[in-house]
């Protein structure tokens, strides 16, 4: 009776981990070439021309850009606005600074994402895939940048936000931001790449630029960086949201989750026939 | 009382089953007359839903995506089904006969709160056609803790259906299948544990990675920690409040003996939650010193800090122990009451008030919001109650257990067949 016991308990527990076992392949090895894009904020003009183009070619509301209304206080994207421009009034005087998606390196809405319809593209994109997002909005409360927007009036809603444009750049193009930029203010390339551009920039001109590179090291390095001439607390960005990519935080709870689906049961099993006053056989 | 009757075939079930479905008792009792409004207005509520998107009867936004409907009805409701784990553990797995007598009503109860606070999480999902997805593999986030804690709310539910079992099966008066699932029991309940275990601390997990959104005071690395042991007493907790109404509400159903051991019952239960409330303040004390928490308690968060800490929390303790001691039932009832309210505020305070605590506008469940809320709280108590006056849940004694006893004693619903 005894034997039959354990083997049952035993078969319970292997049941457990085909369901649960904590780690994944994916995200645990990201690359470390991916491509980004460089924003150089000295060099914004504010004209919003990568917003107008952001919205025509993911099928959104086109932004009256000859209307500056919009920059008097800064906006955040939307569910119907991937990227938008704000104006800061800073110590330097006015600055530009352009938002979306900051395609993390390791980020937290795909750690957070129980199905993976999140997914950190081997490109460097961080994409939203439909078919198999079920609306559960994990990967909004986890976002440390606020990127993911749901659609609340919709009765199949969907989660909106910057895809790095990753069906022309499968195509062979840039994203579409990047090209209506009249100003080169969006260098798109490879992120090893741009680091060293903006090194440069930086290098060639120390009296321009506050001498950091947001997004280099920010929640483990984004995709996305950005040059600035100010501190970029002035701009709005924060910057304490340290340099550990955010799926550490949950990595250590959910390596210790096999340790209790094995540990667990053989004490608690071992307790119970501890605490049994009957010897039967 | 209900006459169990046997059930030999097809027929017999059914007519079995309609005689069971019809109901029992006064219709227009008080609780009726205000839940079945509730409920009728909750299903309108998620008519409207369900057509024109979450935005359209719920506060919640980009800024809050989760509100209400998580922090409360699935958060808090776990935290509260947390006594169906720690008392199986004290019954099968430590053997403690003392609370035999409750195991049925407790496992009922946490069974239910799963189905109906964890379902509620249907209700949140923007896309809940999908819901399958994670369990068939489109795909498995294996980096996910909601990947875990969906999956075990998933098993912890046919576990506890396993648990329950027998009970489903006296009813029916099936008594081989009863022998056969009650044999299964030990193995239910070491699994139930385990999975108890990691899904109220992965609650907790989900907030790890909101990190710069929750208030210093709220946000710590051993959130699943304070999650899995606040668990536990908010679990005893529920049960001492319940069972007091319960021996209320069905005091026709319980066997007069049981009355004088319930008492037993209820400062033992105290007695557990107060060590472990004192664990509890104990270890979260230790988080506040170490990370030098002094410059926050000042001002509104901090006082509301040492609200929940202090006056709910460590006062319930104390009046956990001091009813223990003098064996005063009615302290050991407002303390329930008392811990009860501070796990609605911890498990709020982490999932929706100190959340973005300094966002521009905050949030405010909807009356829509709070009417489902209490839709749901109705239904699960309709079907408890259904339940309740139905199978052996609080009636009769039932020696579940060993084998021995069961080739000796005839099962109780032997006795009705």
């Amino acid at each position: 009776m005894n034997r039959r016991d354990f083997l049952k308990v035993s078969g319970v527990a292997g049941m457990a981990l085909t369901g649960t076992g904590a780690r994944g392949s994916e995200g645990s090895s990201p690359s470390l070439e991916f491509y980004g894009v460089l924003v150089d904020t000295t060099r914004c003009i504010g004209c919003r021309a990568c917003e107008k183009a952001c919205a025509t070619e993911h099928g959104f509301p086109v932004p009256d850009t000859a209307n500056d209304a919009a920059l008097e206080k800064p906006r955040k994207t939307s569910e119907t606005a991937w990227t938008v421009v704000n104006r800061y009034d800073t110590t330097r005087g006015e600055v530009f600074v352009k938002t979306q998606c900051m395609h993390c390196w390791q980020p937290a809405c795909t750690a957070a994402c129980l199905t993976n319809a999140m997914h950190k593209t081997p490109e460097g994109p961080v994409i939203w895939r439909s078919s198999k997002c079920m609306g559960c909005r994990f990967c909004m409360v986890s976002c440390p940048f606020d990127m993911p927007k749901f659609e609340y009036h919709e009765w199949n809603p969907k989660i909106q936000k910057c895809n790095l444009c990753f069906d022309r750049l499968q195509e062979g193009k840039k994203p579409a931001c990047v090209g209506a930029c009249p100003t080169d203010a969006l260098m798109f390339g490879m992120k090893r790449d741009l680091m060293e551009i903006a090194r440069v920039r930086i290098y060639n001109h120390p009296e321009r630029y506050t001498h950091k590179i947001y997004g280099e090291h920010e929640v483990g390095g984004t995709g996305w960086l950005y040059l600035s001439a100010v501190p970029f607390e002035e701009l709005g960005f924060r910057t304490d949201l340290g340099t550990t990519p955010y799926p550490e935080y949950t990595r250590d709870f959910l390596y210790g989750v096999p340790l209790v689906l094995f540990g667990l049961p053989a004490l608690l099993y071992g307790l119970n026939q501890m605490s049994g006053s009957d010897n039967e056989d | 009382m209900s006459q169990m009757t046997a059930v030999n075939d097809q027929g017999g079930f059914w007519s079995f089953l309609r005689s069971q479905l019809r109901p029992r008792g006064k219709i227009l009792t008080p609780f009726n007359v205000i839940s079945v409004p509730i409920i009728l207005l909750g299903l309108g509520i998620l008519v409207v839903r369900f057509t024109k998107g979450l935005g359209s009867v719920t506060n919640l936004s980009q800024e809050y995506p989760w509100g209400f409907w998580i922090g409360f009805d699935v958060v808090t409701g776990v935290a509260f089904a947390g006594g169906a784990y720690t008392i199986t553990f004290a019954v099968y797995i430590m053997r403690m006969e003392k609370y035999h007598p409750i195991v049925r009503a407790t496992v009922l109860n946490g069974l239910l709160a799963y189905v109906f606070y964890a379902g509620a999480l249907a209700l949140d999902l923007g896309r809940p056609w999908n819901i399958i997805n994670p369990i068939i593999g489109n795909d498995f986030g294996f980096n996910s803790v909601l990947f875990l804690v969906s999956w075990h709310f998933l098993l912890y539910m046919l576990t506890e259906l396993l648990e329950f079992s027998p009970v489903v099966a006296e009813w029916l008066g099936a008594r081989r299948a009863r022998r056969i699932l009650s044999s299964l029991t030990l193995a239910a309940v070491i699994f139930g544990v385990t999975l108890s275990s990691l899904h109220q601390s992965g609650l907790g997990a989900l907030y790890l990675m909101a990190k710069p959104k929750i208030h210093p005071l709220w946000y710590s690395e051993f959130i699943p920690i304070f999650f899995l042991v606040s668990s536990i007493f908010a679990g005893l907790s529920m049960i001492i409040f319940e069972g007091t109404i319960s021996h209320r509400v069905f005091k026709d159903q319980i066997d007069p003996k049981k009355h004088g051991s319930f008492d037993d019952i209820v400062i033992g239960l105290a007695k557990g939650a107060a060590i472990a409330m004192f664990v509890y303040y104990f270890f979260r004390s230790l988080i506040f010193l170490h990370d030098k928490q002094w410059t926050l308690v000042r001002g509104g968060w901090g006082a509301w800090y040492l609200l929940e800490i202090i006056g709910l929390v460590l006062i319930p303790c104390f009046m956990y122990a001091y009813g223990v001691r003098h064996r005063h039932i009615g302290i050991i009832r407002v303390a329930s009451i008392l811990t009860l309210l501070g796990i609605v505020m911890n498990r709020l305070n982490i999932s929706v008030i100190a959340y973005n605590w300094n966002a521009a506008v905050r949030y405010y469940p909807s009356w829509q919001e709070i009417v489902v809320t209490m839709m749901v709280v109705s239904a699960e108590i309709w079907v408890f109650r259904w339940i309740v006056f139905r199978m052996p849940v609080l009636r009769e004694a039932h020696e579940l257990p060993s084998e021995k006893q069961e080739k000796t004693v005839r099962p109780p619903v032997a006795a009705s067949l």
